[in-house]
């Protein structure tokens, strides 16, 4: 600021200079540095985080671990215990080391499904590690006899591609959706509202398992045209459900944003739009953003499980933990309780959900800028 | 009050007409009927079939005698002549493709009372434990008591409900003898489905009723009545709950939604013959008429009651303009 300016504020030199390196002196604290100190202090929602980063790791890293095969049966188990013994050397013992390795991919893919190749990779890595060495039967069997921890484990993975998948999906729908009216405004934007509230008002879990069945008839077709397998569709489907609210949300933040203080003072310095857009107004509607997605997440989670209950969702060979649910549910029978099957498929997704949830709440209450600075 | 509800029917018939036509061109662009099956047909006896329920017609022409706003019929136009409009608009759904002898109105007629007393079992069980349980969080603050509910609430809200039923029917059906496993009829049977069912709201419910009942208990009139001298009672039961209860009704309206979809989980699990099993198998049996009729009809019931919510909104919260809203 030049002496010319301050001159007309009605201040002299001195005083501009003290207020000005006062001004320098005050370090701001950018909102994402506050809100993850917040969010550290806020004890349930940072195990929730901790606990969430780990489980995506161990499911990522499934292949890596020694587990059984999830989709191997063994009719003269079915249904055992849950047993701690050391386990033992049958995994993939009959594989010939010296096969050529399409006949070793077919091999392992038995007892999987198609794999990606990095999945390859890594059980490779696994063999090359553990050897032929499997765990027991540490939480027991299901009604075809096949491992349930690795079942569960393998499931993760299904479940929590498959709702990152979709909440993403809905990410990208609802924030353009919902940006662009915003800013539209007007006739424009209050068209795209109603159009949504028309939405809303649909049932949605009924279409959804409408379009589910319809599409199972087209299957070919979307296939080998469109490359899209089952999952892929599901995922768009769910996407293309979760958006309107995201949408709503970020419309409601956009319109409140574009008339805040701040950005009007931002105008006037004579900032670009561009820069508005980048400084204030993305990061703002960024963390409604993600506060969302970790609440859709756990929604598509659930719906995955329903759906896959009433025998839509992801089918086997693959698991997921709604089908892994589903076998549960249907093992119930009066005569002898095998509550394994029930209890430990429900506590993975239990505490999965329950941390998501946390999480989403501890992040809302973090990002939330009313509390900025508090506790 | 009046433009607020015309202006709700105007985008009820917008919303009804999406959703008719959208599920009806789905539906017809599929390859594979419902009458595919193993063996190939008799030509003859195809055409009959087609024949009987018009899909030897050209689309838009089946499209207007489902829906119906001209009674169009084999006889064209106005097709009996007595009423202007039939189909859907007249609240028939045609005959079920599946169950030969069923009209989809005798179905849904069987098994609606069954899903909607189902629903208002859970729902009942939603309310009465959620706002107990809200209202002891809210008043005992901080507490243990306080800090084990919400625990339980973010439970419940986390598990699916088919895996929460799993756990009860052991509990409750086998481990103590008390209920039924499954089966419809009987206050005993609707107990276990009915609280499966309505857990999740009722975790929900109890949220809202805390933070409603937090606020509520922190305004001044509150402390007016407290100085007035009212005993605690009086004032958390009729000053307090009034206003604590409001979120609780906005969210009634999803909630309604939500029961009568989870509905189709539970009714299988309990085997109760209710519409969502009729829902799920008509999709998967390719039973496009009822299924086209349950999503109709759930459309229908979803509007109303959110509408009838927003209704009973403004009656308890008089600050709320219906104009402005609607």
């Amino acid at each position: 600021m030049s002496a010319s300016k301050s001159k007309r504020f009605d201040l002299d030199e001195a005083d501009a200079e003290r207020l000005l390196r006062e001004a320098r002196e005050h370090k701001g604290i950018s909102l994402w540095q506050d809100a993850s100190r917040r969010l550290r202090r806020n004890r349930p929602s940072w195990y929730a985080l901790v606990f969430l980063i780990g489980f995506g790791l161990l499911s990522f890293l499934a292949p890596l671990l020694p587990l059984r095969s999830p989709v191997r049966s063994n009719l003269d188990i079915t249904l055992s215990a849950p047993t701690l013994d050391g386990g033992d050397s049958n995994y993939l013992a009959t594989l010939d080391p010296q096969a050529d390795s399409t006949t070793i991919t077919r091999e392992i893919e038995k007892d999987y499904w198609e794999l990606s190749g990095m999945d390859h990779g890594l059980i490779s890595l696994r063999r090359g590690i553990f050897g032929s060495w499997q765990t027991g039967h540490w939480l027991g069997t299901d009604h075809l006899g096949r491992d349930l921890l690795s079942r569960i484990v393998w499931g993760s993975r299904t479940s929590i591609l498959v709702s990152l998948a979709a909440a993403l999906c809905s990410l990208l729908i609802g924030v353009f959706y919902g940006s662009f009216s915003g800013l539209a405004g007007g006739r424009i934007d209050n068209l795209m509202m109603r159009i949504v509230d028309i939405l809303y008002s649909i049932p949605f879990i009924f279409v959804v398992i409408f379009l589910i069945t319809l599409i199972g008839d087209h299957r070919q077709v979307l296939e080998e045209e469109w490359g899209l397998d089952r999952e892929k569709v599901f995922y768009l489907v769910i996407g293309a459900v979760y958006w309107l609210t995201m949408a709503r949300v970020v419309r409601g933040q956009v319109l409140s944003l574009k008339h805040t203080e701040f950005v009007q003072a931002a105008r006037v310095m004579g900032a670009s739009t561009l820069h508005i857009l980048g400084r204030h107004i993305v990061p703002n509607v960024l963390s409604v953003v993600i506060v969302y997605l970790t609440l859709t997440i756990p929604a598509v989670m659930l719906f995955e499980a329903f759906l896959s209950f009433l025998g839509l969702g992801v089918e086997p060979p693959r698991v997921s933990w709604g089908l892994i649910a589903v076998d549960g549910t249907s093992a119930i029978n009066p005569l002898r309780i095998h509550w394994w099957v029930v209890v430990f498929p429900a506590l993975a997704m239990g505490s999965t959900l329950l941390a998501l949830n946390v999480l989403g709440d501890g992040l809302r209450d973090a990002l939330d800028p009313k509390m900025r600075g508090k506790e | 009050m009046i433009r607020f509800l015309f202006r709700r029917l105007m985008w009820f018939v917008v919303t009804m007409a999406v959703v008719m036509s959208v599920s009806f061109f789905l539906m017809k662009n599929v390859k594979g009927g419902p009458f595919d099956t193993e063996r190939a047909l008799e030509p003859a006896i195809e055409a009959n079939i087609q024949a009987r329920y018009h899909l030897d017609w050209p689309l838009w022409k089946q499209f207007l005698h489902y829906t119906g706003p001209f009674n169009l019929d084999e006889r064209g136009l106005g097709g009996s002549g007595k009423k202007l409009w039939g189909g859907v608009l007249s609240g028939d759904f045609g005959p079920s493709f599946r169950y030969r002898d069923f009209t989809v109105n005798d179905i849904i007629g069987q098994a609606l009372p069954i899903s909607a007393l189902l629903g208002v079992v859970s729902m009942m069980w939603a309310l009465a434990l959620g706002v107990s349980t809200g209202i002891a969080s809210a008043l005992r603050r901080g507490s243990g008591l306080d800090l084990a509910l919400r625990l339980a609430a973010t439970g419940g809200i986390a598990l699916p409900n088919f895996v929460i039923a799993g756990f009860l029917i052991i509990l409750f059906v086998f481990l103590i003898p008390l209920l039924p496993v499954a089966g419809w009829g009987s206050t005993k049977e609707m107990l276990l489905p009915g609280f499966c069912l309505g857990l999740v709201y009722a975790a929900y419910v109890a949220r809202l009723t805390r933070t409603g009942m937090l606020e509520a208990l922190s305004q001044d009139h509150i402390r007016t009545a407290q100085a007035k001298g009212l005993s605690p009672r009086t004032v958390v039961l009729r000053h307090a709950l009034k206003g604590g209860l409001l979120p609780v009704v906005s969210y009634l309206g999803p909630a309604t939604a939500g029961i009568l979809t989870g509905s189709l989980v539970i009714e299988r699990i309990f085997f109760i013959p209710g519409l969502g099993s009729h829902f799920v198998n008509s999709a998967s049996n390719r039973d496009y008429t009822l299924a086209m009729g349950v999503t109709i009809l759930y459309t229908v019931l979803v509007y109303t009651l959110n509408t009838v919510v927003d209704l009973a909104y403004t009656l308890l919260d008089p600050r709320i303009d219906l104009a402005e809203e609607a």
